[in-house]
Formats: C-alpha cells, structure tokens, sequence
C-alpha cells in the first residue's frame, strides 16, 4: 500500500503526488490496513466468521463500541479524555429506568429526564475542565468514581437490589424499544438499529470536523488551545460543547442498553471507557490532540468488533482477547506514528524547490 | 488625525506585583511603533492589554480616539485590533488554509446546513498569501511543516486579509536567523505600507531600527524612554536598551574584577 503510494508520487507529476500525500497523511490510514488485516486474519482462521449470521453479530458488537467511540474521537481531537464514559451510560440507562419506575407511567419521560441529567454530567465534566485547568484526566477520573458509586449506591437505594425493577410492562416501552433497541433483516443480515445510530453518528461527526467552523474549532482547541484563543476561538465553549456529545451518545448507548432487556444492572460499564479510548487512538486519534477521525474511530470499533467475536468463532478461549486488544492498541498506535512521520517526511520534502532534488530522492527510493 | 489605538499612563498589576506602570504610546496608520525591552520589561503585558487578553487598571486606553476596555481577543479583533504571537500564532497540525480563516470562518447555506465554504477558504488562502510574496503550493500541508519565518509571514497575511488597521507582533524575529528575519520585516513594511498601524514588539533594536518611525522602552514595567525616528540613533538606541550606564558599570568591573581567591589558586595549580 505505502510501497505503491511511494512509487506513484515519485513517477508522476505533483497532482498524484499530492494525492498520495493526502492519502497518506490521513488519520485513519492505519486503523484501515489494520482492520483489512484483523478481517483477513479471522476469514481463514475462524470457520464461519464470513457467514451472515456473524456479520450481524459482528456490527452489533462494533456499533455498540463505535457509538461512545465516536464522540470519544471528538472529544480527544479536542485535547481532552473522559474516562467516566463507561459509567455515564450506565448511569443514563439507570436515571431512566428508575425515574420512570418511581415517578411516572410512560418510560419516555424517565428518557426525556435520563437525557438531560446525563447531559448535565457532561456539561459538569467540561466546566470543571474549563474552570479549575486541572487534567481532564483528573477530572473525569473523579466522575468516574462517583458515578460508580453513585451507580450501586442509587440503586440499592431506590429497588433494594443491585439491578433495577423491570419497566418492560410500561407505557410507551416498545416505541422506545424500538427507537434504541430494535433490529432489522436485510436479506441474511440482521441489522439491530445501534448500527444505523453509529452510522449516524458518524456521517454526522465527519461532517462537523470537516466542514463546519465548529471541526475547526474543535481541532483548533487540541491542537494549540492558546493560538486559538488568541485568534477568537471560544475554546473552553467548545471544550463544553464536547463533554456534553459524550453524554448524549452515553444516553444513546444507556437506553440501548436499557430498552435492549428491560432491566439494567448497576455495576456495569466500567472499563468501557478504555475500550471506547482503544476504538478513537486506533483509529488514528492523537493522545496529545488536535489530529484524528471519527470513521478512523468507527474503523477502531470495528476492529473491536471483529476480533472479540472472531476469537469466538475461532473456538479460542476468550480470556485471550483482552491481550489481543493491547496488542492490537500497540501496534497501531506505532503504525499510525510511523505514518505520519512518513507523511510529514515526504512534505516536508516536496516543498525543496530542487526538482532534480526530488527526483532522485524518488528514484533513490 | 488621531492615533490608531493611543495608551495614556497605562497601568497593570497581577496581585501586588506591578507589571505596567505608566506606560503611554500612540500608533498611526502607515507607521511602525516599536516596543523595545529587556525580558521582563512588561512588552507581554502590554501586548495582551492592546489584544483584548488583559484588562488595564489605570489609565486610558484609545481605539480610534475612543476611550474604551477591551474585554476579550474578540473585541479587539472586531475593532480592528490583530495579533500575531510568536510561538502561539498558528495551530501546526491544521493546515494551512484551516490555520489562515481560524476564528473568522466564512461560510454558507443556511440553518443546520451551514458549512464552511471550503473552495473560496482554500483559494482565498492561496491569493491573499501570494499577494503578500509567499508561493505555497500546497495550503493543505501542515502549517507546522513551514518554516518559523513562513508561520510569521501567514499569520501577518492573515491580519492584513481580515481588514486589520492595526497589527501588533509580538517578537516576530526573536526565535528566526538573519535572512528569515529580514524576510518578516520586509512583510511588516509591507503591511505597514498597505496602511496599517503596527505595533513591532522586540528586544533587537538592530531590526527595531531598521523600519521603526517610534520607538517606546520599556524597564521593569515602567517607560525608560519615548522616541521619534529622528530623535535617537541606532546606537544610542541599543545603548539605551542594553542597559545604558548600567552596561558600563557592568563592562566596568568585568575589566577590573580581582580574581577571586579560589579561582586564582586553580589557575595556580594548574
């Protein structure tokens, strides 16, 4: 792929040259040849993992990733880490299920209360950010902690056990199942419809960093906070703005995993928010930000997705997907910074004006 | 004609520590004002009471004849006030069209299809940075991957482009070579010649002396000296900047210093 890339931009004028260059320069390019790989990788080695049926299984599990992964991405563009993702969607599913319990008939009002008290944690999150200037690291650590405890806490408060009652008998739970739990045959391929929010939310996230004063903004406050403001980017607004995309994707994935059963169990989702850090820095995020891709996220989920139900279909014990994850995380992460250095390289190059120069350059190469 | 931007006894203190005192200067359209000073003379904190980043606590401050308190980079820049900072005037993974609209993004389409207007930003870039003599090939190459001098050279461009009638640089040569820096003095005469009033903050008096029409230093926050182009000569200008008598006295005792005994025995020993 690079070797072709290489020998085009040598032989070939300065259009392709640049072409290759862009291609090259993009943020997701490793997470792609990563995911090729992982896909090709599982196809022979596990029986099954090319049928409908897995495919189905696998974009589920991806979607399931990719929807906190997307807004995870952003959020790292924008220079900043959230670790209480994890939580917070538990915390959104168990806002909703309880208050609609408790107080009203019609689980949609628990969704409406569960979104905006979610979104209030994020705004909570990026004020305190903009306000204090400690570490979002710090920050959202504390987050983390209170929502786990508030999460078991709450719980056993409000129904006596450490799950939630079930609300499956209420008014208005299949609309709402099927708004965030639903799922649909497309020939063999069953499609639950996570995957059209992911997509969703993906088209969406791309076109925002790419197109919009807002994208520009937000790689603008990873990428160099100061300069930024000096030239009248409202970054701590931004910054806001971003913690409070991670909650209303953590209520997307907290009704999910709320209208999926009809219960929800309070200890869940720790540790979520690696996986979701994993999908975006795989997906050619930059941990110092400023530089990454929401589809280099999705491409990140998917590999996600891929290689915890390929281990399954590969009749491995699974315990050993965690290490293929840290494996997978290492490994991409030096291939994005190999690529990007490749890149920089070759610009920094084409801009000696000694054709002749170049030229042997390229032939040397 | 009044002044472009006009301090009068413009004073700052963080906390009890006196950062500005009575600092007063004036820019005009067409000239250049240059703030001389030693590290620590106060140049950031004037700099950043011109930029809208600080406010000042005594004194008045002028825009354009009209006293005001400029409250946030924002409002300077919309009236007219444009800074380029030394090492914080460009994001360097964005690229360079990206980098050049930052803060002012033109855009079209209406409601939630509102978008940046991507061809006019990227062409705008390429003519605006070619009127001002730079050839980029490429505008979406890294700005990082440009040179310090280029990064300054953009950034001046971009002030110019977005209708600045005041440029405030702050050390534009300070971290540049010889012939760099020549070339972004020669951007700063050229923005100076398009009219603009520019405030050059420096501590070489060498560059400051080459397109200055004012000069202004400045000691430990406080005015050591006003002057007109054809007041002062260069070299009184660097006596002045480099500490004046205080150089002397120091060149003084580095002549006559004894050598201390400890020293003196090493010398010995060897």
């Amino acid at each position: 792929m690079t070797a072709t890339a290489t020998t085009l931009s040598a032989g070939m004028g300065a259009a392709s040259r640049s072409t290759a260059r862009r291609l090259l320069a993009r943020p997701e390019l490793g997470a792609v040849v990563g995911a090729a790989a992982v896909f090709v990788f599982f196809a022979f080695a596990a029986e099954g993992f090319l049928r409908a049926s897995s495919l189905s299984t696998v974009l589920y599990a991806s979607s399931t990733i990719g929807i906190m992964a997307v807004p995870v991405a952003l959020l790292m563009i924008g220079g900043e880490f959230d670790l209480s993702t994890g939580v917070m969607v538990t915390s959104s599913a168990l806002i909703s299920s309880m208050f609609s319990y408790q107080m009203t008939a019609n689980v949609w009002a628990g969704v409406g209360v569960s979104l905006l008290a979610t979104l209030a944690i994020g705004f909570f999150n990026g004020f305190m950010l903009v306000r204090t200037g400690l570490p979002s690291f710090i920050i959202t650590l504390g987050t983390f902690l209170m929502l786990t405890g508030l999460n078991l806490g709450f719980t056993k408060l409000v129904s006596g056990s450490v799950s939630t009652r079930t609300i499956g008998d209420m008014e208005g739970f299949s609309s709402a199942h099927g708004l965030f739990a639903s799922q649909m045959s497309l020939g063999d391929v069953t499609i639950k419809v996570t995957v059209l929010w992911w997509a969703g939310l993906v088209a969406l996230a791309t076109w925002v960093l790419l197109r919009t004063r807002t994208g520009n903004w937000i790689f603008a406050a990873g990428g160099g906070a100061a300069a930024a403001r000096a030239v009248g980017v409202p970054v701590a607004r931004t910054k806001i703005g971003l913690y409070m995309a991670v909650a209303f994707c953590a209520w997307v994935s907290g009704q999910h995993l709320l209208f999926s059963y009809d219960v929800v169990q309070s200890g869940e989702g720790i540790g979520n928010e690696f996986l979701y850090i994993i999908a975006a820095v795989i997906g050619g995020c930059l941990m110092t930000g400023g530089y990454g891709s929401a589809i280099g996220s999705a491409v990140g989920a998917a590999i996600f997705g891929m290689a915890s139900k390929g281990i399954v279909y590969a009749q491995w014990d699974p315990d050993w997907f965690k290490f293929f994850l840290g494996a997978m995380l290492l490994l991409a992460t030096l291939l994005n910074a190999w690529v990007r250095r490749r890149a920089e390289a070759t610009s920094a190059q084409s801009r000696q004006d000694d054709p002749t120069a170049r030229k042997q350059a390229g032939e040397t190469r | 004609m009044s002044a472009l931007v006009e301090l009068t006894a413009v004073s700052k203190s963080y906390g009890n520590v006196r950062a500005l005192d009575d600092v007063s200067l004036e820019v005009h359209a067409g000239e250049i004002t240059c703030v001389l000073g030693d590290n620590g003379a106060g140049k950031s904190t004037l700099i950043k009471i011109i930029a809208g980043l600080h406010r000042h606590d005594a004194g008045v401050l002028s825009v354009e004849g009209e006293e005001t308190v400029l409250s946030s980079p924002r409002e300077a820049l919309d009236r007219g006030i444009a800074t380029v900072y030394q090492d914080l005037a460009v994001v360097p993974l964005m690229p360079v069209w990206r980098n050049f609209f930052l803060g002012s993004e033109p855009r079209k389409g209406a409601g939630p299809f509102r978008r940046l207007d991507v061809a006019t930003m990227r062409e705008t870039t390429r003519s605006a940075l070619l009127r001002m003599g730079i050839d980029l090939r490429d505008v979406d190459q890294p700005i990082g991957t440009l040179s310090g001098g280029e990064r300054q050279c953009v950034a001046i461009a971009r002030a110019v482009h977005f209708g600045a009638r005041v440029l405030v640089l702050d050390e534009p040569t300070a971290a540049l070579g010889v012939k760099q820096s020549g070339v972004v003095l020669k951007y700063v005469a050229a923005a100076r010649d398009a009219g603009l009033g520019v405030v050059l903050i420096t501590h070489n008096p060498h560059h400051a002396y080459l397109v200055g029409d004012r000069f202004v230093l400045l000691k430990r926050g406080a005015m050591a000296g006003s002057h007109a182009k054809d007041g002062i000569t260069l070299d009184e200008l660097t006596r002045q900047m480099s500490g004046g008598s205080e150089l002397e006295q120091l060149s003084h005792e580095l002549e006559r210093a004894p050598v201390p005994e400890h020293l003196a025995e090493d010398v010995a020993g060897d």
